[in-house]
């Protein structure tokens, strides 16, 4: 008797056992379904404007005027000008994040780490429109009087903002990378007689590269999506940017400014959505790439 | 002891602090040139800890300190003159787990010469043939110099370790129980191999392994709880210990 109610106990948390798998498994496909959605209606709406031009004229035309009659809609100035943003943001940013990653997991004691690194991570707590409102209000004259040029608002005002916006991300997870290489790699590198820097620039480092590598790639992901710095002080001129001072108009720069005022089902709003599938595309490919990145190097564990 | 041997280095009186926990209490041990000394006790016991004070591998974990004296080419290694760097470049180190770096097996071995200043590249190829020559792995590994050692078996990968830490060719080498992660073929071929290579070093090595500690060694050395308990003759250690202490851990009655 007492036997066959142990049994029945058994099964029952065995159904309850199936029961909560099944709530995790439709938890996880939700976001696996709004992904899918999201990419699902971007390309309904926007792939309609690949009826008026071709994909070659819309990403390499250099001339984007969708109001006129006839209109016009490349937006190659806004990819250029995403790529140059993107690109400064991470000379400047790649650099710092990567030292203050190995400062803060390599050298510095104790206390100043504990300061440092929720001060790095503090960063990237900032709204981005109060970054944006930062770029404008303190950065955009001090370049306008100290270059004396006709704008403060462009294509290095935007770098920069982007730039201090990627530090924290690359920076952090960097850190992250270096704090799991094994402890026994940098042993074994004292070990050989070697020094502190010896030790981090050809071992601890090399080792973290994978993570490194993701943590760049991220940071870098993040400038070319971010949209309300770029809105605001990137000056918002859709033209190819010939120097770091001339305005530009990244494209999610473009797609939150015209937005607004594209008529429901018009060509401009395809156009505009079909510039929202070129920048998912990137931030895909980027992520592909980090993905990439992080498995190539794997480390096996030590 | 009664024979006329040389003492190659030599620890004297020495205290060892985690912060305010003791790890070792008043150590004082010898130990002698191309010999094989064993450091065995039950985990916990410190002999980790004191092959780590003899090159100084404990000053990379912070609040760890020091006291007593440890002689090595009538130097105090904890002096104020010591350029620690140098001492761990002739006093070498094999850990417990095989740690290849992320390199290729050549650069690897390469890695202490080229850190060392060598630049000369035959020189540098030689240096690392003729260690993985003398670590015994030469035969496995010599097709796959340029790849990953993380490929290899964690024997091959230990031997290669031991590799790295022969060509820049130090005096000493303290091995901290080299063979623990290893299967016993793998664990047969490595101990072979300190055998050998006492010939041309002094070896300290740590080991859980009494077998292994009787295979291998000259001299033992039995720690309890941060104290040296007994050390002698390996041979006499394990037949005849003085302290009924020893024989109780020596013929596993605890630890």
């Amino acid at each position: 008797m007492s036997q066959i109610k142990q049994q029945d106990k058994w099964l029952n948390r065995n159904r309850i056992e199936y029961l909560i798998q099944g709530l995790f498994f439709l938890l996880s496909l939700v976001s696996i379904t709004i992904v899918a959605l999201v990419f699902m209606f971007l390309f309904k709406e926007g792939v309609p404007i690949f009826r008026i031009v071709s994909v070659r004229e819309f990403l390499f035309g250099k001339l984007w005027y969708p109001t006129y009659t006839p209109a016009d809609y490349g937006i190659w100035p806004m990819i250029a000008g995403s790529v140059v943003v993107t690109a400064m943001a991470s000379l400047m940013a790649v650099p710092i994040g990567l030292l203050s990653a190995i400062y803060v997991s390599e050298i510095a004691a104790h206390r100043i780490k504990e300061f440092i690194k929720p001060v790095i991570e503090l960063l990237a707590s900032i709204p981005s429109v109060v970054m944006g409102f930062f770029g404008m209000v303190v950065v955009a004259p001090f370049l306008q009087n100290t270059f004396n040029i006709p704008t403060g608002l462009n294509v290095f005002n935007a770098s920069l903002m982007l730039a201090f916006m990627a530090i924290p991300t690359i920076s952090s997870i960097s850190e992250d990378a270096l704090a799991a290489v094994p402890r026994s790699l940098r042993e074994a590198s004292y070990a050989l007689g070697a020094n502190r820097w010896e030790t981090i620039s050809r071992v601890v480092v090399p080792a973290g590269l994978s993570g490194i590598s993701t943590a760049i790639i991220l940071g870098m992901s993040r400038a070319i999506g971010e949209t309300m710095v770029v809105l605001m002080v990137a000056g918002g001129a859709a033209a190819v940017p010939e120097s770091i001072f001339d305005s530009a108009r990244p494209l999610p720069a473009s797609i939150a400014a015209e937005m607004a005022e594209a008529p429901y089902q018009s060509n401009h709003y395809h156009a505009l959505f079909a510039t929202g599938i070129v920048l998912l595309i990137i931030t895909f490919g980027f992520n592909l790439l980090a993905d990439y990145l992080s498995n190539k190097y794997k480390m096996t564990e030590n | 002891m009664s024979t006329q041997k040389d003492i190659k280095i030599s620890v004297k009186n020495l205290d060892f602090f985690y912060g305010k926990d003791q790890a070792l209490f008043n150590i004082s041990i010898d130990f002698v040139a191309n010999n094989v000394t064993a450091l065995i006790g039950p985990s916990g016991c410190g002999k980790s800890t004191l092959l780590r004070t003899l090159n100084r591998m404990n000053d990379i974990i912070p609040g760890t300190r020091v006291k007593g004296d440890v002689i090595f080419d009538n130097e105090n290694i904890y002096g104020p003159k010591i350029d620690v760097v140098k001492l761990r470049r002739r006093i070498g180190m094999v850990f417990q787990r095989p740690n290849p770096f992320p390199k290729t097996i050549f650069n690897d071995v390469a890695y202490g010469l080229k850190i060392n200043g060598m630049k000369n590249r035959t020189e540098i190829r030689d240096r690392v043939e003729h260690s993985l020559k003398s670590a015994a792995v030469w035969d496995e590994v010599q097709t796959r110099l340029n790849q990953s050692a993380l490929g290899l078996s964690g024997g091959q990968q230990q031997r290669v370790c031991i590799a790295r830490a022969l060509a820049i060719e130090p005096e000493i080498i303290l091995m901290d129980e080299p063979a623990s992660a290893l299967d016993p073929i793998a664990t047969q071929k490595i101990e072979e191999l300190i055998v050998e290579l006492k010939q041309k070093y002094t070896i300290i090595i740590v080991t859980h392994n009494m077998q292994q500690a009787a295979r291998v060694s000259d001299t033992t050395a039995f720690f309890y709880i941060g104290k040296l308990i007994e050390t002698g003759q390996t041979d006499i250690m394990f037949t005849r210990p003085k302290l009924k202490q020893t024989e109780d851990y020596i013929t596993g009655r605890f630890g």
